[in-house]
């Protein structure tokens, strides 16, 4: 066997461009399809008489340009930053939480609860409060986890529908006016439950009259490297990565695949939760039903954009929060609707789940199956 | 047939061909003659190149240097669909059938005869496959669906599927691997019947019995060189497999006589079903001492791997006991069965055995990670996992360049090898090796026999679970042969011949098969 080692040809040189390239593509993928989202968003303003430099100057500004804008886009990103690493925690053990969306009513109204219904000092009732949102978020996920544990229930199917009850629910549970539940009598509108204790907000600075920044995107950056260590460093998430990468091989190591998944997804939800209690506890200090509008689906966004890793989910939700915050300046300067923005944004996501059209358009080389095994071969049957 | 060979013309011929692959070079100035009627084996340990080199003639992937001819006339297949117009047919190793439709269907995918252009003609389908199904003995139904076939049958749709498309040549890539004995000896004939009809065969294997039966040149390929052309008149198993690995080979694993101490494993009245909820083992029994190797021979399908599941704990029982060193493992988990020093070589390294997108350091503590050193509570230790793995890497001879690759990037029989280093080096008590060597190289199917008769001789208990019936008679001290879910006979090594037990695989009672020394299991 020595022998056949020795005649083995050995490897041309240092890896050339070509190899680089393919090496680094993870990270290069992402940053492509942003670019080529924003060519595309280009000729569409362009084609809709709009000035897409204009535009595009607008939302550097809006987002990054300022030390305000870029404060607002810090509070904006927050929330998607949590939610991300929900779905991305969730995506490591195999499971798609389509769910962030009902995790974070659930764990806002805990929060609710907790901030209308105690009182604290700040000292504890900013912790009891993150704690309660978490521990809702993590018991509503959990409901998807164990069906799935269970009986094999698919999580796709059983979170959007724990989307809907939750936030039905969370609406009744402020509409409800005999008796009142969470609905705050002081409201004419009906709209938003009462507001919770003083003690339980998070210290932030005032950045205009209407924005705080607050605690949150600490708390938001800190989650990023906490689940980066976890997925990485414990043997908790390397159970959960052996679960999502390959359940049978789990079960062989002696591993148990249902309470992985149950706990993957309480995890999921419990960081969900927490980013419904920096929201509520940072921006709003109360609850609405149509408060986080399609949060919890934009985070799959954010996840994806960074395929799933945690420090990219830092990114990805600063470049979700900065396009959101940048989009009424865009529209101002280049007198465009609302809605281009929204394209540019979904421009974004299809060509970042749709990888293959920016690897055919970079001529990022594809690991082929076929090919890795080739390569594989090479390295001797010995 | 050998003189005549090199009178017919020539149908195919690959001219130094070269493919590289990032830091390696898959093949290295390969150059091969096909003639017209002949069975061309392509032999090498895997890895040798023999794939990316079939791979270059379907047009699979394109060589960076060397010349291709069909019929005198140099190609350069751009694609599959140009090669297949060649006349350049390919069976692979994995079927390329959809299961949901019928053998019609199949066959004609991609190719479809219509009506009015758009509307199948199914009859006008089924008749032509009938005609070649006839032609070449290939008994198959155009109406079954591929789903309720066994892997015989579909095999031989892959083969009528490339005939429909008028292929001369066939390519058929490792074609035995996946079959029964019986079935390998059918495909011969068909190979025969093909070969007489004047197609042209070019056949990938590494089983050396095969190469000496039916080709009529063989060329050898190792480190992606042409490092040899023979014939089966010149060659012997032994120095094919010389030619194969760059050194001789022992082909006979030696051990000495077994010294069997107290039972390990204790097996009795154990009912076992499977995904299908259908009985997969009935009422089996089954004893393996410390310090000898019982091997389990059967053809595959007959509850081998429910049984193993089973006695992993990845199974539940339905009725009976397993009492593993004088415990109870019936309803045990399979974390709980493992401390007790059972190691499993599963018989899917890549499904079960791995994770392929792991380096090898996570791979290497699949088991064990949560255990001291390789954890220190809940955080794990990337130093200890990390010098466990390249203990294991040397010891156990895996080829690699680091062990923080992912574990895909290794061949099979590296892949195989990690597994068992990673299984031998725990403290082990009863070893259950499933196929372990299925789909290996030469060089490392002796490597891990060694390996198993080395942890007999140190008292360990092993179960030997092969359908390569040469395997369990090289290394068995005892055989039990299992159908139909029961074992139907337990005789020792040398008992019985490989053809009463071949006989015994295929259903037949011991009787039928005139051995009397024979322990029957179930009067």
């Amino acid at each position: 066997m020595a022998q056949a080692a020795e005649e083995r040809t050995p490897s041309p040189g240092p890896p050339g461009f070509r190899e680089y390239y393919a090496r680094y593509a993870p990270f290069l993928v992402p940053i492509f399809a942003v670019f080529t989202a924003l060519v595309v968003g280009a000729l569409m303003i362009g084609l809709t008489g709009g000035d897409w430099l204009a535009a595009y100057i607008g939302l550097w500004e809006g987002s990054f340009g300022t030390p305000i804008a870029i404060a607002n886009t810090l509070v904006r990103a927050t929330p998607f930053i949590i939610c991300g690493l929900a779905v991305a925690l969730a995506f490591k053990a195999g499971l798609f939480n389509i769910g962030a969306e009902g995790q974070l009513y659930a764990g806002a109204v805990c929060v609710v609860v907790v901030g209308t219904m105690l009182q604290l000092p700040p000292v504890l009732h900013i912790p009891v409060g993150i704690i309660a949102g978490a521990l809702g978020g993590a018991a509503w996920a959990a409901i998807a986890g164990y069906l799935k544990a269970r009986t094999g229930a698919h999580e796709v199917i059983n979170t959007i529908m724990l989307n809907y009850i939750a936030i039905r629910l969370t609406e009744w549970l402020i509409k409800s006016k005999t008796p009142y539940i969470l609905g705050d009598p002081a409201d004419a509108s009906g709209s938003r439950t009462r507001f919770i204790a003083e003690s339980m907000h998070l210290p932030g600075i005032r950045v205009t009259e209407t924005a705080i920044l607050h605690l949150g995107i600490l708390i938001a950056v800190l989650l990023v490297f906490v689940v980066d260590w976890f997925l990485r460093r414990t043997t908790t998430g390397f159970e959960l990565r052996t679960v999502g990468a390959n359940p049978r091989a789990a079960r062989y190591a002696g591993m148990s695949v249902p309470t992985s998944i149950v706990l993957a997804m309480a995890l999921a939800g419990g960081l969900a939760g927490i980013a419904g209690a920096t929201e509520v506890m940072g921006a709003r200090y109360a609850l609405s039903a149509d408060f986080f509008s399609g949060l919890g689906f934009d985070a799959i966004a954010v996840a994806l954009l960074a395929r799933a890793n945690p420090i990219g989910i830092l990114f990805s939700g600063l470049l979700w929060g900065g396009l959101l915050t940048g989009a009424r300046l865009m529209q101002v300067r280049a007198g465009l609707s609302i809605d281009v923005i929204k394209i540019v944004q979904a421009l974004i996501i299809m060509f970042v789940a749709a990888d293959q059209i920016v690897r055919f358009i970079y001529r990022i080389p594809q690991r082929r199956a076929g090919e890795e095994a080739m390569i594989s071969k090479g390295w001797g049957g010995g | 047939m050998t003189q005549n060979g090199h009178e017919r013309p020539v149908v195919l011929e690959a001219r130094g061909i070269t493919k590289r692959f990032p830091g390696v070079v898959a093949n290295d100035k390969v150059s091969l003659t096909l003639h017209k009627g002949d069975v061309l084996a392509l032999l090498g340990e895997n890895g040798a190149g023999k794939s990316t080199l079939m791979n270059i003639l379907y047009g699979l992937y394109h060589q960076d240097e060397g010349e291709i001819f069909v019929n005198g006339e140099p190609i350069r297949a751009r694609s599959p669909h140009d090669s297949i117009q060649r006349g350049i047919g390919m069976v692979h190793q994995h079927f390329q059938l959809v299961p949901v439709m019928t053998v019609a269907e199949n066959v004609v995918l991609g190719n479809e005869i219509t009506r009015g252009g758009l509307w199948l003609d199914r009859q006008q389908a089924a008749e032509r496959i009938q005609t070649i199904s006839r032609q070449y003995g290939l008994p198959v139904d155009p109406h079954a669906l591929v789903a309720d076939l066994d892997v015989g049958a579909q095999q031989r749709v892959e083969i009528i599927k490339a005939l429909y498309r008028n292929a001369d040549i066939l390519i058929l890539d490792e074609p035995t691997a996946v079959l029964t004995p019986q079935e390998a000896d059918e495909l011969v004939g068909v190979m025969r019947t093909l070969t007489s009809q004047g197609k042209s065969l070019i056949f990938i294997t590494h089983k050396l019995r095969e190469v000496l039966e039916v080709a009529d040149r063989i060329v050898v390929l190792r480190a992606g060189r042409v490092v040899g052309e023979t014939t089966p008149a010149e060659a012997s198993e032994a120095s094919l497999a010389a030619m194969m690995v760059g050194r001789s080979v022992l082909l006979q694993v030696e051990k000495t006589e077994a010294r069997p101490g107290l039972p390990v494993l204790d097996v009795r009245g154990l009912q076992v079903r499977d995904d299908r909820q259908l009985v997969a083992v009935r009422d089996l029994e089954l004893e393996v001492r410390a310090g000898e190797i019982l091997g389990i021979a059967g053809v595959q399908g007959n509850g081998q791997t429910e049984l193993v599941q089973a006695l992993t704990g990845l199974r539940p029982p339905e009725a009976g006991s397993i009492r593993i060193v004088g415990r109870d493992v019936t309803t045990a988990t399979p974390r709980q069965i493992s401390e007790l020093g059972v190691a499993h070589i599963p018989e899917d390294r890549q499904r079960d055995g791995m994770v392929t997108s792991y380096p090898l350091t996570d791979n290497a503590v699949l088991e064990l990670y949560y255990l001291e050193p390789f954890a220190q509570g809940l955080v794990r230790n990337d130093t200890a996992i990390r010098r466990h793995a390249e203990q294991l890497v040397a010891a156990f001879d895996v080829r690699t360049p680091a062990v923080t690759v992912p574990a895909s990037s290794l061949s099979g029989g590296n892949q195989q090898k990690l597994i068992v280093a990673r299984e031998f080096t725990r403290e082990l008590k009863l070893l259950i090796a499933a196929q372990p060597t299925r789909g290996i190289d030469v060089g490392s199917i002796e490597f891990i026999h060694n390996q198993i008769v080395k942890k007999r001789d140190e008292g360990v208990a092993v179960l030997l679970v092969s359908a390569e019936l040469d395997e369990i008679l090289s290394l068995a001290d005892r055989i039990a042969v299992m159908y139909h879910g029961q074992i139907v006979a337990t005789v020792k090594n040398g008992e019985l011949s490989r053809e009463q037990l071949g006989l015994l695989m295929a259903g037949a009672s011991l009787q039928d098969t005139s051995a009397s020394s024979a322990t029957l299991a179930h009067p």
